[in-house]
């Protein structure tokens, strides 16, 4: 076991464990945001650099600091580390960095987005952020397409974090897309526009943490914190079965795996799962799903919400889901 | 000619051929050293040397073999780093295309010192012409027997491929050099782990420059504290310098480390003096990625000593008041050279070249280079420049490989150094529409 401090709280870990592993075993406030880093998909992390953490002492035999800021979800940790995340100002001023040129070129249009209220860039910006804006410059566009009849791709809207490339290579059967081009004008793509049909394409839409990939039989049809997420299952041959069904009243709008507070899935579920079974009667319905964000879907937000009794056209049916 | 090593027998007729080579005395370091010594002799002999890595980092090459992980069953890798696209930087290319034997060489004798039986030379994509002249210089030495199975009846044998990449200067970067010689798309990786652990195909790798195994050949023959007396200090030996930019003779200089940069740019040996008699203005002396300096503190450290040319002496005074030897791409602009337009001009190169894998560096060029691309145009704000410092601090020591301090370091640099340009840039659109490549002396600014 390797005894590292995160923010001065110690904890023993095994060998091999990252630094951000270690703060997710601590969990709170000692945690780093992760937009590229996704535990189930390897290779991935290193790319975002939201994670990016002060080491003030490298090992208990080598005391020396580590000159750069290190990038926590690929960093093993050494026995007597010592980290800082958010004790470091140098950390929350390099975030704040990160955050200002992870927005330099997403459009602002939270407003149509169907991620907005569980993206995982909002609540980046809106933790680590800057008021204003510096920028003048045009943002770059590309136009919106299809990948397969299910999914659309927006883009504008990537980070290019890589994880839906990863996705694609590790769980589906025959990865069709990844980066094309380089720099500030690389993309995600399929090239010749090919389908992405295979059966577990959907999970990209899942481990992309912005609205940059988004599900077709869901699109545009209500915002997020308008339906109810409710854990669902049903006996299926090609995955676990396992899925979070989101209801409005007693529709099923969409199904999605199972994110942790993390925004990680449990499971990745099959295309079937996700995309064709939206008949309630398809699913064992087995009681709302808690869903432990910062952003606008958090309980908290909700909760005012309740207390203030706002009115809303629909806010009967607002009231019985919570 | 005095001080020359890699380039002595460059003026030989035919000195490209293997058999004019080796009658000037090549391959004499193969048979040296696999007949005489041990491979760990040849190691010994390049840690003496002090010779250090010319690709741009300088590092210790003997220090660097020593950490190669000897203890795997797995095959190690040499790879030799022939990407050489920095702007400024064609040295690597000259010695190629002039001296393909004295590659092949060292190549042998380093792969012999690394326990290495496949070697590769990754090459610019752009340098096609070279794959031919490296490949018939391989073939030449095959069948000459310093090559391939049982080198000279020893049990040592050894296989070089010539790979050309397709172009792109993020490849130079060992790491995406090592995924493109895989053949995957060059993105640098996340270190550690490091290329001596796990490199190309996951085996241990060597990663050197093409000079820096160029002059392993030599060092064998003259022994390691032979070649440690030429240069100063820690900076042994002698270093290839591209000249280019405003200067009377462009071109490829071999000079003894230690040389003033004084006498590099105004002796007759060298640059041969700026072009028209006009005024130094100010040197990038070692690839475009390391800071601009002005002419004062290029001639001069802070100190007042006079400047050399060499890692530490280039190095004196840290950012503030020095630079970088780097690739030893020595670029020099005149008084009517315009800082920022050639500053927007690198921030263009670096902003294509990212290869977009991590947030700072993809969306910090481009910034950096639409902001600049303004200013150049007359069309900038005060507020711009240190809206760049900004930015450029911002990548700065942020991203996974070093394109980002390389992209960053220039601008940050020229700002530095010419505000007062950058200035007169906001301050008067309209002159610079016309004087767009600065007819103005820092000096005579207003
Ligand atoms: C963006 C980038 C481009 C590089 N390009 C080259 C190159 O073209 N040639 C080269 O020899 N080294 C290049 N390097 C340095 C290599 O990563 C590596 O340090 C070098 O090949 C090591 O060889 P050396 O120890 O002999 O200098 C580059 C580094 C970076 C970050
Ligand atoms: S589409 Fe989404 S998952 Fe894929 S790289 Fe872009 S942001 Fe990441
Ligand atoms: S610093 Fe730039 S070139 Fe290097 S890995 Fe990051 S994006 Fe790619
Ligand atoms: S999560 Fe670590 S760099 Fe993106």
């Amino acid at each position: 076991m390797l005894k590292v401090t995160i923010d001065n709280i110690p904890i023993d870990v095994e060998d091999g464990t990252t630094i951000l592993q270690a703060a997710r075993m601590i969990g709170g406030k000692v945690v780093p945001p992760a937009m590229c880093y996704y535990s189930k998909l390897k290779g991935s992390g290193g790319k975002c650099r939201t994670c990016l953490v002060k080491v003030a002492q490298s090992s208990a035999k080598d005391p020396r600091p580590i000159p750069k800021l290190v990038a926590s979800c690929s960093t093993p940790v050494q026995d007597g580390m010592v980290v800082q995340n958010l004790t470091s100002p140098e950390v929350v001023e390099a975030r704040k960095a990160i955050v200002e040129f992870l927005l330099l070129n997403h459009p602002l249009d939270c407003p149509v987005c169907d991620q907005a209220g569980e993206c995982d860039l909002q609540d980046l910006s809106f933790g680590y952020g800057m008021e204003e804006t510096e920028t003048v410059e045009e943002r770059r566009e590309f136009p919106a397409t299809d990948i397969g009849d299910k999914i659309k791709l927006h883009m504008n809207r990537c980070i290019l974090c890589y994880r839906c490339v990863y996705a694609a290579d590790q769980i589906t059967g025959k990865r069709v897309h990844g980066v094309l081009y380089r720099g500030d004008v690389s993309e995600i793509g399929t090239l010749i526009k090919q389908a992405v049909d295979n059966d577990f394409s959907g999970n990209m839409i899942d481990v992309c943490p912005v609205g940059a990939l988004t599900d077709k039989t869901f699109r545009f049809k209500s915002r997020v914190w308008f339906l109810k997420p409710m854990n669902a299952h049903r006996d299926c041959p090609a995955c676990a079965g396992k899925v979070t069904a989101w209801l409005f009243g007693e529709e099923i709008y969409r199904v999605t795996g199972r994110k942790d507070q993390y925004g990680e899935l449990e499971d990745f579920i099959c295309n079937e799962c996700r995309f064709e079974k939206k008949d309630p009667g398809d699913w064992i319905i087995e009681g709302p799903r808690h869903i432990k964000r910062q952003s606008v879907i958090s309980a908290n937000h909700y909760e005012r919400m309740k207390k203030q009794s706002i009115i809303l056209p629909i806010a009967g049916k607002m009231e019985d889901q919570f | 000619m005095g001080g020359k090593i890699l380039l002595a027998n460059i003026d030989v007729p035919g000195i490209r051929g293997f058999d004019v080579y080796r009658e000037t005395g090549g391959y004499k370091s193969v048979e040296k050293a696999l007949k005489e010594m041990t491979p760990a002799m040849v190691n010994t002999e390049v840690t003496k040397s002090g010779l250090r890595g010319r690709g741009g980092a300088g590092f210790p090459t003997g220090l660097k073999w020593s950490f190669l992980d000897r203890k795997t069953d797995r095959p190690r890798y040499l790879v030799c780093n022939a990407d050489e696209s920095e702007p400024g930087t064609f040295k690597d290319r000259y010695l190629m295309q002039h001296l393909p034997h004295l590659l092949i060489e060292g190549l042998i004798i380093s792969s012999y010192a690394l326990g290495v039986n496949t070697c590769y030379i990754y090459i610019r994509g752009e340098f096609k012409y070279l794959v031919g002249i490296l490949e018939h210089a391989i073939l030449e030495a095959r069948d000459h027997g310093f090559l391939g199975e049982r080198i000279l009846g020893t049990d040592y044998s050894l296989k070089i491929f010539v790979h050309p990449g397709a172009g792109a200067y993020i490849c130079g970067e060992e790491t995406a050099l090592l995924e493109s010689l895989e053949g995957k798309r060059g993105n640098p990786r996340i270190k550690p782990p490091f290329p001596a652990f796990k490199g190309l195909y996951g085996c241990p790798t060597v990663v050197n420059n093409v000079e820096t195994l160029a002059a392993v050949g030599p060092i064998i023959v003259m022994g390691g504290e032979e070649y440690a007396k030429f240069g100063k200090g820690k900076s042994t030996g002698t270093k290839l310098i591209s000249a280019c930019g405003n200067i009377n003779k462009p071109g490829v200089y071999e000079i003894e480390m230690g040389l003033p940069v004084e006498d590099f740019i105004y002796g007759a040996a060298y640059c041969g003096g700026i072009k028209g008699d006009k005024y130094l203005k100010a040197v990038i002396p070692g690839g475009s990625s390391v800071p601009i300096l002005p002419a004062d503190l290029m001639l001069s450290t802070a100190k007042g000593e006079r400047r050399l040319m060499t890692y530490e002496s280039l190095a004196d005074g840290d950012f503030a008041t020095g630079t970088m030897l780097g690739s030893g791409g020595f670029i020099v602009f005149d008084e009517d050279a315009c800082i920022v337009r050639n500053t927007w001009n690198l921030a263009h190169f670096y902003r294509h070249e990212s290869c977009g894998q991590c947030s700072p560096c993809r969306e910090g060029t481009g910034w950096m280079e639409k902001v600049l691309f303004r200013i150049e145009h007359g069309q900038g704000k005060l507020s711009d420049i240190d809206l760049l410092v900004r930015i450029s601090k911002n990548i700065e020591g942020n991203t996974i490989c070093p394109l980002g301090d390389a992209a960053a370091w220039p601008v940050a640099s020229a700002i530095r150094h010419f505000r007062r340009e950058f200035e007169f840039h906001v301050e008067h659109p309209e002159a610079v529409k016309h004087i767009n490549h600065g007819a103005l002396p820092v000096s005579a600014l207003p």
